[in-house]
């Protein structure tokens, strides 16, 4: 009888070992494409090994394309351009990708896997990418679900970013979670700091990162970060400007003003930030400070669920109705938006029911 | 069995149709059925993938299984006889049929998971076909399960247009349309009988 069970597992460990080794082989005969080139923007040009997906082979390279998702295909966030030799357009990029960028030759860099010899183009600011390494320096508490965390660099980097940009942070495992997970934070101090960056984190429940922030980050500990990513910072003109941010959307408007306060601006700017209730807001002295440094300068934070206890005397609902009175000219304004997606569909359908030009609304999406 | 294979063919698209009868490799048959393209794709996959593995699990189980007297662990070998030969046929179109590779070779992977190809493996064993008639059964399954899904497809495109209530749109009014067809294709079981 044991002997039975014995040989029968020995033939079944064969027979699997066998169909392993096959594909093993199968794997190294089949799967290596050997040396490709992979020409950037027509400048550079990278010899690697062939067979991976755009994005692993470029980040192999330290070129670091933003992504969010890891490579699963589901957040769009790797989107770029491929001239030639990306192959045809693939299934499971076409829900991600408009119709305008299908036919720009636009690809999920995540899904184009490099074969042959490949010709891309990405924006130049994606060579200023890096990982850095850093420590904690500082924790704030904001809120009870929001903290302010300030990083250091270390080892002599120095980060180059516009107000506005964000990081991916990289999160260690803890307790049951065994995985790294990278999530993307923006910059909330202001870029004139070239050796450190600060990060306002909001407890989501459940979150990897979040949670590994919160619960487990401490003053000291070593952490990698990669960026700077993203096109939301402020343009250069002379427009009025909206910011509307809600949560830990404040951010990005943060490193944006306290920049403006470095450099000096005359335009006409109005700042709305949504909570749900009083313990929800943080910053608002700083914020208050900064009406007296501009000139024309209003923070005008709106509560939708205030507690009566609380004695909340401001603004309640929602932030909408109040952007009538702050657009003095519509097709004059620029209006800079940062919080959840349904925050920023309902107030981006309001801004242009107000007469703003769709182009002009900026916006940095917490997914 | 001394049937055919000619007859096992034919009688494995029409009348016990691996789909319509036994209502195996659903849940691709579902969620492809959307656009008439994909489906025909994905059921020339499958018709490919049928006949090969029926062969091989035949091989394996009447050279390995039968022999070692290990016939009670076919469920686990079946599945990965078939699930290394997926893999190794998506390596291989990759690399040799790109064109193909972007027509078929992305459902390569979903029929991984497709019951259908497990069903018949087991079916030729239950029933104790010979070499030639479980590649004809293997074959013709494929070619029913294509044209059932191909059928499928045609209907929920005139669909698109139609008002479906509210609760049953999507794989509901699906598995209703599925069961009518089902019905329908009794009408060739008078024609011969294979289980």
């Amino acid at each position: 009888m044991i002997n039975k069970i014995l040989s029968d597992i020995a033939l079944m460990s064969a027979i699997g070992s066998v169909l392993a080794l096959i594909m093993v082989i199968a794997q190294r005969w089949l799967s290596n494409y050997g040396e490709v080139k992979v020409n950037i923007n027509g400048k550079r040009e990278l010899t690697v090994k062939g067979g991976n997906s755009l994005l692993n082979t470029l980040s192999d390279q330290q070129i670091f394309i933003p992504s969010a998702c890891g490579g699963r295909g589901s957040c769009g966030a790797c989107k770029c351009k491929v001239e030639s030799g990306g192959g045809p357009l693939l299934p499971t990029e076409r829900p991600l990708l408009s119709k305008e960028e299908i036919s720009g030759n636009i690809r999920l860099a995540c899904q184009v896997k490099v074969k042959s010899d490949i010709a891309i183009e990405i924006p130049e600011s994606i060579f200023n990418i890096r990982r850095f390494n850093s420590v904690v320096e500082e924790i704030i508490d904001y809120t009870y679900d929001i903290k302010g965390i300030t990083f250091k660099l270390t080892d002599g980097q120095s980060i180059d970013f516009k107000a506005g940009q964000y990081v991916q942070l990289e999160s260690q495992p803890y307790e049951k979670i065994k995985n790294k997970v990278v999530r993307a934070y923006s910059i909330s101090s202001k870029p004139e700091y070239k050796d450190r960056i600060q990060l306002i984190i909001r407890q989501v429940p459940d979150g990897i990162c979040s949670t590994w922030v919160h619960k487990h980050l401490k003053v000291g500990d070593k952490v990698n970060f990669t960026g700077p990513y993203g096109d939301f910072y402020l343009r250069d003109t002379d427009a009025d400007i909206l910011f509307v941010a809600g949560g830990s959307g404040k951010a990005p408007i943060k490193a944006i003003l306290e920049h403006l306060k470095e450099v000096g601006t005359t335009r006409k700017m109005t700042y709305f930030f949504g909570a749900r209730s009083l313990r929800d807001l943080y910053l608002t002295e700083d914020m208050q400070a900064l009406e007296k440094v501009f000139d024309q300068f209003e923070y005008v934070p709106v509560l939708s669920h205030p507690v009566a206890e609380e004695h909340w005397e401001g603004k309640t609902g929602f932030v909408m109705p109040y952007f009538k009175d702050a657009i003095r000219d519509p097709k004059h304004t620029e209006a800079y938006l940062c919080g959840s997606p349904g925050m920023i569909s309902a107030v981006t359908k309001a801004l242009k029911e107000y007469g703003l030009d769709e182009d002009k609304i900026y916006y940095d999406s917490f997914g | 069995m001394d049937i055919s294979a000619f007859v096992l063919f034919w009688a494995a698209i029409f009348t016990s149709n691996i789909l319509l009868t036994n209502f195996l490799g659903m849940c691709s048959y579902l969620s492809v059925s959307r656009e008439i393209e994909s489906s025909f794709g994905l059921g020339v996959a499958v018709i490919f993938v049928l006949t090969v593995t029926s062969a091989l699990n035949w091989l394996v189980y009447h050279y390995i299984l039968l022999p070692f007297d290990i016939v009670y662990l076919q469920y686990i070998v079946f599945i990965i006889v078939i699930a290394a030969f997926v893999q190794f046929l998506e390596l291989l179109i990759e690399r040799y049929a790109p064109a193909l590779y972007y027509t078929l070779g992305i459902f390569l992977p979903l029929i991984t998971v497709n019951c259908a190809i497990f069903g018949v493996s087991l079916f030729m064993i239950i029933r104790n076909y010979n070499f030639l008639q479980s590649i004809a059964f293997g074959a013709g399954s494929g070619i029913g399960w294509l044209l059932a899904i191909l059928l499928l497809a045609g209907i929920r495109r005139k669909l698109k247009e139609k008002m479906v209530p509210q609760g049953l749109r999507g794989a509901g009014i699906s598995l209703i349309i599925t069961g009518i067809m089902a019905m329908g294709f009794i009408g060739f079981s008078g024609i011969v009988q294979i289980q």
